[in-house]
């Protein structure tokens, strides 16, 4: 009986050393079919159009809240890049902020994007 | 009759494992890999160059692309979108890989605004298929610049192979597993997880892997 009780101390004691050392940080970001879709979109073109992209990189983002984990750099920007293929300009541009408010390293790269795009419309509209 | 060899084969074992042990010890203590310029740099993040790819493989470059945001952006790097990047170079007049790779940093610094540049080379890649099994291959040389100094911060040699098809069954069991694996393997590429694992073992190396960048979540 002692020995049963000794074993389950050191076992529980095991236990909670390997959580502790386990890589919880591994699971900071929620990765979803982010990476798939790059492959797709230049290995298997046509099984990753823009609006199949959209649907899954929402729902990608969908999970990751509900995992409470976070949105990986780069996946607002991707899919605010594929609303901007579609011409869909009011989504593309609330994804953008998205990744610039989560990761400011994206800014210049984004704003400077998100203006050159403005000014090309506003030649094309004139 | 066989006794007799087996014992000096084994004490020839013996007397060779500490000559096995001080060269595999040798190789081990190699000089620490030198991270004063990524520590003085410390930047927070990376753009990924589309790849050189020095392969007849046309696609290495794309598959490349697709395993590597993970890794780097898992050791807290920003990552930026490597296919809007991709795009937006083709789009501004820089349709190949050669002339992506030779934007000067300045202007990578001003239209993108990143602290580092990932270079990558491509110099294996692909399937080949003996006549009893099939071996995968992905080789790859990365290379870290900091976008202000132009000074090499990291670097780093990806490689992993997967050779498969022995499978016991004599030669006939062998050459139908080879068959099997062609056809499935033209369905699943096997360089993709290929690439996947030569990344993260090269960013992740303890030894001269990457250092952690600063959206590395400290373990509770």
């Amino acid at each position: 009986m002692m020995n049963k009780v000794k074993m389950l101390a050191i076992l529980v004691f095991l236990c909670q050393g390997l959580l502790g050392c386990a890589p919880a940080q591994k699971n900071y970001y929620y990765w979803g079919k982010y990476e798939q879709l790059i492959h797709d979109m230049y290995v298997k073109p046509g099984t990753a159009d823009a609006g199949t992209q959209i649907q899954k990189l929402t729902t990608d983002i969908q999970k990751a809240q509900n995992y409470g984990k976070e949105v990986p750099p780069g996946v607002y920007a991707h899919l605010g890049f594929m609303y901007a293929l579609k011409g869909n300009i009011a989504q593309a541009e609330d994804a953008f902020n998205e990744e610039k408010a989560r990761y400011p390293e994206s800014v210049v790269f984004i704003d400077g994007m998100m203006n050159r795009a403005k000014e090309k419309r506003a030649v094309t509209n004139e | 009759m066989n006794k007799p060899i087996n014992m000096t084969l084994s004490k020839k074992v013996i007397f060779l494992l500490p000559i096995l042990v001080s060269i595999l010890s040798g190789c081990v203590s190699q000089p620490p890999y030198d991270y004063s310029a990524l520590i003085q740099s410390k930047p927070r993040s990376i753009v990924v160059i589309p790849p050189m790819n020095n392969t007849v493989e046309v696609n290495a470059q794309y598959k490349f692309l697709s395993t590597i945001s993970k890794p780097l952006a898992d050791k807290g790097y920003y990552v930026f979108p490597v296919s809007v990047i991709d795009h937006f170079l083709k789009e501004n007049g820089l349709p190949t890989p050669a002339e992506m790779n030779s934007i000067p940093l300045d202007k990578i610094g001003e239209i993108i605004g990143a602290d580092a540049v990932l270079y990558v080379s491509i110099d294996q890649w692909g399937q080949k298929f003996q006549l009893i099994s099939s071996k995968a291959i992905v080789g790859a040389k990365l290379r870290l610049v900091d976008v202000k100094t132009g000074a090499q911060l990291w670097d780093a040699k990806v490689y992993a192979e997967k050779a498969s098809g022995d499978g016991g069954g004599g030669i006939m069991g062998a050459l139908v597993a080879a068959v099997v694996e062609q056809v499935s393997g033209s369905i699943k590429d096997q360089t993709v997880g290929l690439s996947r694992t030569a990344n993260n073992m090269a960013i992740n190396s303890h030894r001269r892997g990457l250092l952690d960048g600063p959206y590395r979540p400290v373990s509770p």
